[in-house]
């Protein structure tokens, strides 16, 4: 049953990423990685870590899939025609595809993973609360000073400036 | 799936998924489990989805008759009730139109997108003491919150792919408009689980057995302002008056889904009246004490019945603490509707500035307080001096400097004039 699901999921999510990739229009493609996202989450909520499906579909269905099709939509006439990549974008999409793809391979191969499956124990939120804040403490707060510093160098882009020329 | 069966047997007494146990037996094998869900989700929940829309709009429009001082739909059935049958069956018997230009697969997938996230969030709502579909989601609360903020995304494209220049304004104001006030809504629904230290739904509405002065909005005064900020967020989030930018019919025809007909058409209605119920619930499980009646007397009814055999009496508690349930919801509606038509509309500018410089504010104050309240004062003898009418007085106070801060908001520019070549002035 576990089994045909997660199959069914992640048919979905591979779907949907190959539409991402494929499709020549940006609002297609954006609606295409909704599909790849809810199937994330459905695998997510499958492994029993809802809290994860919860977060991925707040964060990234919620918050960064609409901004990408707001971004899109404020810049009407461009999205009206079909992406059309020159040479020289075709070039680093390749190179970054490939060297993400030999990472990740790579880290799949010398990642020992563990014969028996972990026991899915009660899930604990509070056992995560008390991790973030106490374990992990340190690389919690650089994360958020990260997206401070995000926060602070959009609100000085968006800020306006008297003398800037070009100005409308 | 696996997860709740393990937890079933690992934690027999809890009582979420007592129906399945008693009828399916300890471990259901999975056709008997899927044929369980199944039902529940097409009778069930597909059912009561149809009558909140059917009920409601038919409500929606004797409300505002009533208020504005006519009698509303009264040709259909007795007091006009079957007029959104009437209405059905009209919409159903119109032509499914693609407007010249749109994108066809987007504009045909749209409503889909806008009403399938609402009807998702059913899952984790308790009915009753043992009427919720998924017992074991421990995040029940978040992940409401999460499966409502996809909706937008179906709103938004609606715009989009409409090819009009009213639907991609509605759809842009939608889209801001959502974004902000996910905001404040967050954070009040986090000032609730600051005083409580639980997401899990099952467990916030037990937690206010015992009657009225057991109820979060009584527990402490930032809950009770919670509300009030948790309130007007979700009318925001809604599209509901005064919050009704994106589809305002005296500027934008009828915003995101001028271009709709016939069934996708009433999809937008069945999702827009669903996510009013939706809130509703979550108002009335998070605040107004959930399944359990202002007298307690249901909860220690409930406490009484055993759980461990299928009776009459099983289904009797379950059947009135989901009546309790639906009549607060309903209330909820009410008011919804009754702001609806009382208050006029403001303009978007208005309506964000609202939202980030006195909602969030004010909701981040409010957070601190609790937060502080549940440190320092809470189960201390301050606390026990402090009767339930200062808390209540403390509460009103901060409700009415919010309300008093949000006119502030509303008037501000209010007679300025704007040209129509400037829209950006007009904050879109």
């Amino acid at each position: 049953m576990q089994a045909i699901l997660f199959y069914i999921f992640a048919a979905l999510t591979l779907a949907g990423a190959i539409g991402v990739v494929a499709s020549r229009n940006i609002v297609r493609a954006a609606v295409q990685l909704l599909l790849a996202l809810l199937g994330v989450a459905a695998l997510y909520f499958l492994l029993g870590a809802e809290f994860l499906a919860a977060v991925q579909l707040v964060i990234y269905v919620g918050g960064t899939l609409v901004l990408i099709i707001f971004g899109v939509m404020l810049t009407a006439r461009a999205s009206q025609k079909l992406l059309n990549p020159s040479r020289g974008e075709q070039i680093a999409g390749l190179v970054s595809a490939v060297v993400l793809l030999v990472a990740l391979i790579a880290s799949i191969v010398t990642t020992r993973f563990p014969d028996q499956p972990a026991p899915l124990g009660r899930y604990s939120l509070q056992a995560l609360g008390q991790d973030l804040l106490g374990d992990y403490l340190l690389p919690f707060e650089l994360a958020s000073l990260l997206l401070l510093a995000v926060m602070i160098g959009a609100a000085y882009l968006a800020k306006k400036r008297p003398h800037a020329k070009g100005e409308v | 799936m696996l997860r709740e069966v393990q937890l079933a047997s690992s934690d027999p007494s809890s009582a979420g998924g007592t129906f399945i146990r008693l009828i399916l037996g300890d471990e259901p094998g999975w056709p008997l489990r899927i044929g369980w869900d199944l039902t529940i989700i097409f009778l069930g929940f597909l059912g009561l989805a149809s009558m909140v829309a059917f009920i409601g709009i038919w409500a929606e429009r004797k409300v505002a008759g009533r208020i504005q001082q006519r009698h509303g739909p009264n040709r259909v059935g007795p007091i006009g009730i079957l007029q959104s049958l009437a209405d059905g069956i009209k919409l159903v018997s119109k032509e499914d139109l693609l407007p010249r230009g749109a994108d066809g697969w987007l504009f045909r997938l749209a409503p889909y997108l806008a009403f399938a996230p609402v009807f998702a969030s059913f899952l984790a709502i308790p009915f009753g003491p043992d009427m919720i579909f998924e017992p074991a989601l421990a995040v029940g609360l978040f992940w409401m919150l999460a499966i409502l903020s996809v909706e937008v995304i179906g709103v938004i494209l609606a715009g989009w792919s409409s090819n009009n220049k009213w639907s991609v304004y509605g759809a842009m104001r939608e889209a801001c408009q959502l974004i902000s006030y996910e905001i404040p809504l967050g954070i009040s629904i986090l000032i609730v689980v600051v005083a409580t230290g639980t997401l899990d739904l099952l467990e916030l509405s037990r937690m206010q057995a015992g009657g009225m002065q057991h109820w979060l909005l009584f527990h402490q005064p930032f809950v009770l302002a919670a509300f009030v900020v948790f309130f007007i967020a979700s009318l925001a989030s809604n599209k509901r008056a005064p919050f009704d930018l994106p589809e305002s019919e005296s500027e934008l025809v009828a915003g995101y889904h001028t271009e709709y007909s016939g069934l996708r058409f009433s999809l937008f209605y069945l999702a827009e009246y669903n996510a009013m119920f939706v809130m509703g619930a979550i108002m009335t499980i998070l605040f107004l004490g959930g399944w359990d009646d202002p007298v307690g007397y249901l909860s220690a009814w409930s406490a009484r019945v055993p759980r461990d055999v299928m009776s009459l009496e099983l289904l009797a508690v379950n059947a009135v603490a989901f009546h309790v349930f639906m009549a607060k919801t309903c209330l909820i509606i009410f008011i919804q509707m009754w702001v609806r038509w009382t208050l006029p509309r403001p303009r978007i500018d208005q309506v964000l500035h609202a939202c980030i410089k006195v909602l969030l504010p004010m909701s981040l104050v409010l957070l601190l307080g609790s937060a502080l309240w549940e440190l320092f004062v809470q189960n201390t003898s301050l606390m026990q001096r402090a009767t339930q009418w200062v808390l209540l007085t403390i509460g009103l106070a901060f409700v009415g400097f919010i309300f008093l801060m949000l006119a502030q908001a509303f008037i501000q520019g209010r007679g300025k004039q704007y040209r129509l070549s400037e829209p950006a002035k007009l904050g879109i």
